[in-house]
């Protein structure tokens, strides 16, 4: 017990704290993401309604504006949908969906990213040329394209009662999968300097096994551009799945997530309801916005050259 | 001339670098395809328990040599021939010029102290040698447990030295141990290192371009130039009559306390590009004693009756 209290003292003192505690825009920010990481988390505990189970909506309760607009109820602070949703309680469980499949995605993105760029930057030659090449390739098409096609192929393939169900993942894919290049260069830039290093040539004189060098020596040196890039990436990644979900090519209306709400509601933006798209739209710029801020300042913080 | 069982015995050892344009340019342009002979022709015999040193300026092939000594890149020509005391394996550690790179930055000392430890060996022993081992060179057992970074240069060439001694290595390779330390700390090393060979036995093969550490450390001394050995033999006979015009070149540049005011020989000429060689001895367009046959032909390393070898057209005996 003392000796956690002693290292979260420590954690408290470190350097990278004393930043933390410097930038005001970079405590916002992750004051910011910590609500809403929380509300997102914590939705079925804390939403006001049960928004997809159709039992506890009443058609009476439609497009009813937000609670301080004429008409608005207090039970409804953000106001309901066409079916009578709580537009705030479908945030929080949009939010939900849109922060799981970013997390999903960059995750996915950063495995085969590094262990692409682990390859390539230790092996050299072929293998290298090959993998960067392959990147290269990829690059030259837009994320949003990559994820357009590997949904439409998912799509395809699959029977409908089988779209339905695995639609979550192929999301997680379609947008993991296109984002992985970036991290394959810096893992492969950082695994050729790193090979290179006097510790390495010590380690091989040990008869060490390379693959032993590759995972205890060289990898945890190349994972701090690593942190900072996927800090960046998950917010690009929710946004490709919002434009996705805009689109009509990403989550379902069953499980809706930021992007989808605000298709929902961009139909009914016309008849003078803006507040079933605003407020979903609100939340995902929020959302996206201090992913940025503090992937930002992360990148500052851990920049050894700005230190 | 050599005891009769050296540790380490190098023979006719060369390694060249391809450095030609890549092939797409050379088809092209059709460029020649070029290499870089790194080192070149060099043989030369360490016996256990001794210092032999290797001593010669940026580029003259030093670090290539002692990696291919190390087993870290392999020979283009020639071999390393290794043996150990009773005919077994030799094992090898070294010990690099940079003291930052030569540790893992992430790791804690200890962890890399204890790295060549035999991996049957159990945690409480590891932990034992590795307490053992930061006493012998100076530091304190706590240590164990910090990082790279919470040491000075000079602190972090004695983990260094600590990790060589725990790998029980036979040979330890010095690639300029001391060239990145203040001068104070530079002593504290090498006799750190002079301390540990008497009570260890160890053999030292010891790469510098600095003469005064040289002459501290060294049993046997080799001079290189261009990826070649222009002189080999003990160490006190070429301090005190370098016979190769470079080797008197290069000791003519250690300060002499008894008489500043010496006459010192201009040194002509830079150092010819490694890719552009000349034809014979690759030190006469610098040699004040060149001669017509050093331009047309190389010299070849022959023994001396003091015990040296040189490779030089103008030296007689």
């Amino acid at each position: 017990m003392s000796r956690t209290l002693a290292s979260l003292r420590a954690a408290m003192d470190s350097d990278l704290a004393w930043r933390f505690r410097q930038s005001p825009p970079a405590m916002v920010a992750a004051t910011l993401l910590l609500v809403m990481v929380v509300c997102a988390v914590a939705a079925p505990l804390i939403a006001p309604h049960t928004p997809f189970d159709p039992g506890t909506l009443n058609l009476m309760d439609s497009r009813l504006p937000p609670a301080w607009v004429d008409g608005g109820m207090l039970t409804y602070p953000l106001g309901t949908d066409e079916q009578g949703r709580d537009v705030l309680s479908t945030i929080f469980y949009g939010m939900r969906i849109s922060i799981a499949v970013g997390v999903a995605a960059v995750l996915l993105s950063v495995v085969i990213g590094v262990t692409l760029g682990l390859v390539a930057g230790w092996c050299g030659g072929w293998v290298d040329a090959a993998i960067m090449r392959l990147g290269d390739v990829q690059l030259s098409f837009p994320t949003i394209m990559i994820a357009f096609f590997i949904d439409g192929v998912a799509k395809a393939v699959m029977p409908p009662d089988l779209r339905e169900m695995t639609r979550f993942y192929v999301v997680i894919f379609a947008i993991g999968i296109a984002d992985w290049v970036q991290f394959a260069r810096t893992v492969r830039a950082a695994t050729m300097i790193e090979k290179n290093k006097d510790y390495a040539a010590a380690a091989r004189l040990s008869r060490v096994p390379g693959l032993k060098i590759l995972f205890a020596h060289v990898l945890p040196n190349t994972l701090g551009p690593v942190i900072i890039l996927a800090t960046l990436g998950l917010g690009v990644a929710i946004l490709t799945e919002a434009i996705l979900s805009f689109l009509g090519l990403g989550m379902p209306p069953t499980q809706p997530s930021l992007g989808a709400l605000i298709r929902v509601g961009n139909d009914l933006l016309l008849s003078g309801e803006w507040w079933i798209s605003m407020f979903p739209g609100l939340a995902l710029v929020l959302l996206v916005l201090s992913v940025n801020i503090f992937g930002d300042w992360l990148r500052d913080a851990l920049n050894p050259r700005l230190k | 001339m050599e005891a009769a069982a050296p540790l380490v015995s190098v023979r006719q050892l060369g390694r060249s670098f391809d450095v030609s344009a890549p092939a797409i340019q050379r088809l092209l342009t059709g460029s020649p395809r070029r290499s870089v002979r790194a080192v070149d022709d060099v043989s030369f015999a360490v016996d256990p328990g001794t210092t032999f040193a290797i001593v010669g300026e940026s580029g003259c092939g030093k670090s290539t040599l002692t990696r291919l000594v190390a087993g870290l890149d392999s020979p283009t020509e020639g071999e390393v021939r290794l043996r150990g005391r009773d005919g077994g394996p030799v094992r090898i550690q070294m010990v690099f010029q940079d003291p930052v790179g030569s540790l893992n930055a992430r790791w804690r000392i200890g962890r890399s102290i204890a790295e060549p430890m035999p991996k049957d060996m159990d945690a409480a022993a590891r932990r034992a040698r590795v307490a053992e081992l930061l006493q012998t060179v100076g530091l304190s057992p706590g240590d164990a447990a910090k990082y790279p970074h919470e040491f000075s240069g000079g602190q972090r060439q004695r983990i260094a030295i600590a990790r060589a001694l725990a790998g029980e290595a036979d040979l330890l390779l010095l690639d300029e141990p001391t060239s990145a330390l203040d001068v104070s700390v530079q002593a504290q090393v090498l006799n750190l290192l002079k301390d540990l060979q008497d009570r260890l036995g160890l053999t030292y093969l010891f790469i510098s371009h600095n003469l005064a550490v040289v002459r501290f450390m060294a049993d046997r001394l080799g001079i290189m130039y261009l990826g070649r050995m222009v002189e080999e033999g003990p160490a006190e006979v070429l301090f005190g009559a370098p016979a190769h015009p470079y080797t008197r070149q290069l000791m003519a540049t250690v300060p002499d306390v008894d008489n500043p005011q010496r006459d010192r020989e201009p040194v002509a000429f830079e150092i010819p590009s490694p890719l552009n060689m000349p034809p014979g001895c690759t030190y006469s367009p610098r040699c004040p004693l060149a001669m017509e046959i050093c331009r047309r032909e190389r010299p070849m390393l022959r023994d001396r009756t003091n015990g040296t070898r040189i490779a030089c057209h103008a030296v007689e005996g």
